[in-house]
């Protein structure tokens, strides 16, 4: 082997070394890489996780567009990688405008533009996370997160059941339909409590799936 | 990306073009390249700070006038690595700011555009002020090999994973979006890039590391606008230029081109800041728009 060809081999295989060195370095930060999922809600019309974070270029177009200031850059502190949008239902829900604003102004495809409808969107999914505080669930007639739901009757019904505290009452327990809730927030925003009751979650952390053997699901719903 | 050795300057770039033709002559183009840089800036700063909105997003991606979209083609570069086909705003935006900088140099965007460049020239003066000449030796071709490792990351990960550490988007976007903790982190990655150039190496980020410049340098000098020696003859090898120069490989070229033979600078590197144009006190160099000079 004559020596300009072992300089080239060397040479080259030093700048694939190299360059697969830097390549592992940044591909280290991927919020992949880093386990958890984040919790941070998205934009409607948002696309699955990881497409999203191939797609965002975190210009904050969205945010800018949003008439109610519910979206903002998520910062190093946020659960979800910085810059790219996100919003905190407690502190300002979205307000599910029918024009989706936030979509329209995407430059990118990062919200996905066929989202039409914004009842069809899928930001999260709200849960009932604490029904030992909510007042409902205790017999009392709050309502509250039933009230505001906009759209009420299909994604939060009051169902009710006996009171078996005073044996003689009906307890109107708030039940989320994850078949029609888009995660706007509202619920969460508005629950009366210090700590709310009702949250909304990632459709990662909240989606349940019945067991593929389930038949039960042909009888009539139970609650 | 010939390594041309750069003479060790013996005095600070500067006086002796403020004693030939003033102050103002000397620091024509540095004055003109900071009040680019802060147009820039202001574009998008005039919405949030005074509700009139000129341009909206940030370099990443924005929106002027509600009609021009423009976005950084390098994004774009590892979103297609990562698999996602954009918009066609998103196609159109970066393939505008393409044909831009391909029409006039690559690498204006370092020295008229980009926000982090006033902080690496604040380093390099610094380091001039106090005569610190040592620095970490870092070969020009690393930045190539980040851009390489930034788009194999984002084809590897299917995430557009550099955007999460990119200084340059990190600190336009807390500039201009603003808030305590935003700012913050744009604080940070100026104060990482100025003291990397202060005290590790000199020019280390702009002239060594940098994967947008490095992109930007690729598209070339091939566009109308270079800095080009016309009376190269005049030269008293006083080495001003190279001492203030952040791409000094590139000057060498230029300055020695036979008598008579175009001198514009060729090198892709050459961010055509305009400093050497500055500081020459013979006043070798000019600004040369579609070969004429």
């Amino acid at each position: 082997m004559n020596a300009s060809r072992r300089d080239f081999l060397e040479t080259a295989g030093r700048s694939a070394c190299a360059l697969g060195a830097l390549g592992l370095g940044i591909a280290a930060l991927a919020p992949e890489s880093q386990g958890a999922a984040p919790v941070a809600l998205r934009p409607p019309g948002a696309r699955e996780a990881e497409r999203f974070l191939a797609a965002c270029a975190r210009c904050g177009l969205c945010a800018r567009a949003c008439p109610y200031d519910t979206l903002r850059l998520a910062r190093l502190a946020d659960d979800a990688p910085a810059g790219t949008p996100i919003y905190v239902a407690r502190d300002v829900p979205c307000e599910m405008c029918p024009d989706i604003p936030c979509v329209a102004a995407c430059p990118t495809g990062a919200l996905d533009k066929s989202l039409a409808d914004i009842a069809k969107a899928r930001m999260g999914t709200a849960v009932l996370t604490s029904p030992e505080t909510c007042l409902n669930v205790r017999g009392l007639r709050c309502d509250v997160c039933y009230r505001v739901c906009p759209l009420i009757e299909k994604a939060i019904t009051l169902e009710a059941q006996h009171n078996a505290g005073t044996g003689r009452h009906a307890r109107l327990v708030p039940v989320v339909r994850a078949e029609a809730c888009t995660g706007c927030g509202k619920c969460e925003k508005s629950c009366v409590l210090d700590e709310a009751a009702i949250k909304v979650l990632p459709l990662a952390l909240a989606a349940s799936r019945a067991g593929r053997h389930d038949v039960y699901g042909n009888r009539a719903r139970t609650s | 990306m010939n390594h041309i050795r750069v003479p060790t300057p013996q005095r600070l770039p500067g006086p002796a073009a403020v004693a030939a033709r003033g102050w103002f002559a000397a620091h024509r183009w540095l004055l003109a390249r900071r009040a680019s840089q802060f147009l820039f800036l202001a574009l998008f700063l005039t919405g949030p700070l005074f509700g009139f909105w000129i341009a909206k997003g940030t370099l990443a991606s924005s929106l002027t006038f509600d009609l021009l979209p423009l976005t950084d083609p390098l994004f774009l570069s590892q979103s297609l690595l990562a698999r996602h086909w954009p918009e066609t705003t998103a196609l159109l935006g970066a393939g505008i700011v393409l044909a831009g900088y391909a029409a006039t140099r690559g690498r204006l965007y370092c020295a008229w555009v980009c926000p982090i460049n006033p902080i690496a020239d604040v380093a390099q003066w610094a380091r001039r002020r106090f005569g610190w000449k040592k620095s970490l030796r870092l070969e020009r071709a690393t930045r190539y090999w980040l851009l390489g490792g930034a788009l194999l990351a984002a084809l590897a990960t299917g995430t557009v994973v550099w955007e999460q550490i990119n200084p340059v988007t990190v600190l336009h976007r807390g500039l201009v979006f603003g808030g305590s903790a935003a700012f913050g982190a744009a604080l940070a990655a100026a104060a990482a890039v100025f003291l990397f150039d202060l005290g590790i190496a000199d020019r280390g980020w702009c002239g060594h590391l940098c994967p947008v410049g490095a992109f930007y340098g690729l598209i070339g000098s091939r566009g109308f606008l270079a800095v080009a020696a016309p009376r190269r003859q005049a030269c008293d090898d006083c080495f001003d230029c190279f001492s203030v120069c952040p791409e000094p490989q590139v000057i060498g070229p230029a300055l020695h081109a036979p008598e008579g033979a175009p001198s514009a600078i060729k090198d892709g590197d050459c961010t055509a800041c305009g400093r050497c144009i500055d500081v020459c006190h013979k006043s070798v160099f000019a600004f040369s728009v579609g070969g004429q000079s």
